[in-house]
């Protein structure tokens, strides 16, 4: 199959489907705003710090998912849509530090501050943000072609150690139930392990196109 | 055009609020103001006037009970429906909405209370041998959650100290352990050890005589929906919330401090006196501050949750950093 049919139907619905939770988001505040019913419940910032930081987290695990999903079904299209989703993982993180800093904390920098030296589960958070500003800020093929193929890829490998620091933040803040947060781990350890052995296979593998005949 | 968007946003408020509640809510906060301000003047005792006309059947059993007004936060009340469909009460789950949608299933009466340990009147005691309606009040406490967020209710129950009383501890008695109901049948959380059931919760014996110990049975001028921990729980205003257990089946006086959930959950996080404290912060977050549901705005965390001036003195010569 071509790379352009899936790819033209399913990368504007993934872009659609990806928009609708931030929609909902700033809909549901404007609701609030506007003293209309909403779903926000009873302690909107928990809701939309915790909506916000879940859509980055799914963002961020599909961008990681997206190599072995392209792997498995032996077609390259889905790769394309990494840089799309990736952005999304970015975008969410900053509506998610917008929802915390903004609306929850209203720009308390002080608290903020000392939340940042004192709270481990923070730290991780923004530090998942600061790992994804510089991928975000080197997504354009033009970045690709400044940066050389070889720096950019390893620049952005940078993305798993993001996935890493993102199900830490989650393991670290949850209270009590720690199952949502295990889930999320695992896929994340799950997706890394991917990665790992397929290298080692792939050596093996020209490793014995280079000794003898190949088995097929 | 815009009397259709005036439509679907009125059907939204009323799936939200059924609006005989919410009239029910109005009545009910006016006529809890004015049975506070009846109370102090004409000793208005149980079984004066109710203030609520449609008082369908157990909805308004506690109306007439006279408000103590010592007890009595300046704050305004949480709006009933909060103050009920925001809850934790993780043997229904650990969502705010869980206890809400499952605690229905729990049968609150007939109940009874195991009393055990140093005790001279030990046994079972059915719900109104231990709570007589005549000892019934009603508080308005604030109420500070661990995680950061507060309500004020208007409680309904007995000073803790009364029931103690006529219980007896004897001498060997320095502590009291609550336990909440552990039945799996009605309650969907316990199938996960998030903690390890059943909930035990405990004070030292001057902390339960403590005048602000209150066993609630109603919010609200109501009998305590099953989410709040009908159908007997504990309030200790100036602790953070989950020291005050819900849905009591056992109290037991004890010489040694009792084991408490939390505690041997987390014994970093949540200490046995786990007083409301702005100057100690949880080990991942700040306790300084505190979202009033309802309010938009952070407020200020007061130490003992604005019940020093009560409450400091059970802790004189205490080092509050390391007994958190
Ligand atoms: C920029 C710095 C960040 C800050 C200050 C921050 C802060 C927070 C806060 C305050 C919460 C809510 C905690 C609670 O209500 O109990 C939260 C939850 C969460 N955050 Fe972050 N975060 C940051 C970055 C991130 C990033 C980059 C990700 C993912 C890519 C992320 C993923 C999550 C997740 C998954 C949750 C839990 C959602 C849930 O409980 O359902 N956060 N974060």
């Amino acid at each position: 199959m071509s790379n352009r049919a899936p790819l033209a139907i399913g990368k504007p619905l993934l872009f659609l489907a990806l928009a609708l939770p931030a929609l909902w988001l700033v809909w549901q505040w404007l609701a609030f705003a506007a003293g209309a019913p909403h779903h926000l419940g009873f302690n909107p910032q928990e809701t939309s710090n915790r909506f916000s930081g879940l859509w980055a987290l799914r963002c961020l695990l599909l961008t990681l998912a997206l190599r072995p999903f392209s792997q498995a079904i032996g077609r390259p299209w889905p790769l394309a849509l990494r840089r799309m989703t990736g952005l999304y993982a970015f975008a969410y993180a900053l509506m998610h530090l917008s929802s915390y800093l903004g609306l929850d904390l209203l720009f308390d920098w002080k608290t903020f501050t000392r939340d940042l030296l004192e709270r481990p589960y923070i730290g991780f958070g923004m530090a998942t943000l600061a790992l994804l500003l510089p991928l975000a800020l080197t997504s354009t093929r033009r970045a690709v072609r400044r940066l050389g193929a070889r720096r950019w890829l390893a620049l952005h490998r940078l993305v798993y150690i993001a996935g890493i620091l993102a199900v830490s933040h989650f393991l670290l803040l949850a209270k009590g139930d720690l199952r949502e947060a295990q889930i999320y781990a695992a896929l994340i350890a799950g997706l890394l392990l991917l990665r790992i052995p397929r290298r080692y296979f792939l050596r093996d593998i020209r490793g014995q196109r280079a000794q003898g005949p190949a088995n097929g | 055009m815009l009397i259709r968007r005036q439509e679907a946003w009125m059907e939204r408020e009323s799936d939200v609020t059924p609006e005989s509640l919410y009239r029910n809510r109005r009545e009910l906060i006016r006529g809890l103001g004015a049975a506070a301000l009846a109370a102090p003047l004409l000793g208005c005792g149980p079984g004066g006037e109710t203030t609520e006309k449609e008082a369908d059947a157990p909805a308004g059993r506690y109306a007439g009970v006279p408000a103590n007004s010592r007890y009595r936060a300046e704050d305004a009340p949480t709006d009933y429906e909060a103050a009920t469909a925001y809850n934790n009460f993780y043997e229904f789950g650990t969502g705010k909405s869980d206890p809400a949608r499952h605690a229905g299933a729990m049968v609150t009466d007939p109940w009874s209370v195991r009393v055990e340990g140093a005790v001279e009147r030990p046994g079972t005691y059915a719900f109104d041998d231990l709570v007589r309606r005549s000892d019934l009040e009603e508080r308005i406490y604030r109420h500070r959650c661990v995680e950061a967020w507060s309500m004020v209710i208007p409680w309904i129950g007995v000073p803790l100290a009364t029931v103690i009383a006529r219980l007896g501890p004897t001498a060997d008695a320095k502590f009291v352990q609550f336990e909440t109901l552990a039945d799996p049948a009605v309650m969907p959380g316990l199938s996960y050890p998030v903690l390890d059931w059943p909930y035990v919760e405990g004070l030292r014996l001057d902390e339960a005589m403590h005048p602000l110990s209150l066993l609630a049975v109603g919010l609200y001028g109501r009998v305590l929906p099953n989410q709040n921990g009908a159908p007997l729980r504990l309030v200790v205003p100036w602790k953070y919330g989950f020291k005050s257990i819900k849905s009591i089946v056992a109290i037991r006086f004890l010489e040694r401090q009792p084991a408490t959930s939390w505690n041997r959950a987390a014994p970093h996080e949540y200490g046995f006196y786990a007083n409301v404290n702005p100057e100690v912060p949880h080990p991942r977050w700040s306790q300084a501050s505190e979202r009033r549901i309802g309010e938009f705005r952070r407020r200020k965390t007061l130490p003992f949750n604005g019940y020093a001036d009560l409450v400091a003195p059970l802790y004189a010569g205490m080092d509050l950093r390391r007994n958190f």
